[in-house]
């Protein structure tokens, strides 16, 4: 039976290397068929950001990455409202992450879900394993 | 209980690797049953066996690779992120075309399915670190 993975990012994309080696689990995780579920909070919510430029810092930009998560049926992006808020953040500042339902002919849904502090607590709650970045 | 450790930072710097060893010694002292240790992010580096710690220190390193013998422990080092931080097994070493390999007694070099796989398999993952 498939066990709830959940992936617990809380830092900034640059500046440490957390962020993207979490990607990189994600990435191969996705090929276990597990039930998984990404949470982004704190400095973590900076990762989905759209128009990251990391010229200046000469890293590789790895936010395109994120797009291509629906492919890999990680669709559940699990985003603290809270956290969004503290840094001056909202939905709109952050990349459009979709998935396509099998199910409904393909069509085209959010990957994203806002959800407050208390709504996420639960959900991680209900998780079996959680991989915290 | 059947459990995983996965260890993300490297020795000395931080605790973490002191903490998950001190967790695990105690954890198979109570008859748990450690089914893979995972080393990630700077966590590989706990695998180098060129580390010279000072005489009256811990050698964090050798702590890992005798509980390893004791109790037959899998010991995995990410491959991904042993790449890019120069730590080799022979094998890897030949791969890439350097001159040395610098992995300890004990540990292995693998991919990251292998934690994947312990979070499937364990009762617990416990994380140290990050």
């Amino acid at each position: 039976m498939a066990k709830k993975f959940m992936y617990m990012n809380t830092k900034a994309p640059y500046g440490t290397i957390y962020a993207l080696e979490s990607l990189e689990v994600v990435l191969i995780g996705a090929a276990f068929e597990q039930d998984v579920s990404l949470a982004f909070i704190g400095d973590g919510v900076y990762q989905l950001t759209k128009g990251q430029n990391t010229e200046g810092i000469g890293m590789k930009n790895f936010s395109p990455t994120y797009t291509a998560l629906g492919d890999y049926d990680v669709n559940k992006i699990y985003v603290e409202k809270e956290s969004l808020e503290e840094r001056g953040l909202s939905l709109d500042d952050l990349q459009h992450l979709t998935w396509e339902d099998e199910d409904e002919d393909w069509a085209e849904k959010d990957s994203i879900r806002l959800v407050s502090r208390s709504e996420l607590a639960d959900v991680i709650d209900d998780q079996d394993v959680i991989l915290s970045f | 209980m059947k459990l995983g450790i996965q260890i993300n930072e490297g020795p000395y710097q931080h605790q973490s690797s002191d903490s998950a060893y001190q967790f695990a010694k105690a954890a198979l002292a109570k008859g748990h049953e450690i089914f893979r240790v995972f080393f990630y992010h700077d966590g590989v580096n706990n695998g180098t066996r060129l580390a010279v710690p000072p005489q009256d220190d811990r050698n964090i390193t050798q702590q890992w690779t005798e509980l390893q013998k004791e109790h037959n422990l899998d010991l995995v080092v990410c491959i991904a992120a042993a790449q890019r931080r120069g730590l080799m097994d022979e094998d890897e070493a030949k791969r890439q075309g350097k001159d040395a390999n610098n992995i300890a007694e004990g540990f292995r070099i693998s991919g990251l399915g292998q934690l994947i796989e312990a979070g499937i398999e364990c009762d617990r993952l416990v994380t140290f670190g990050a």
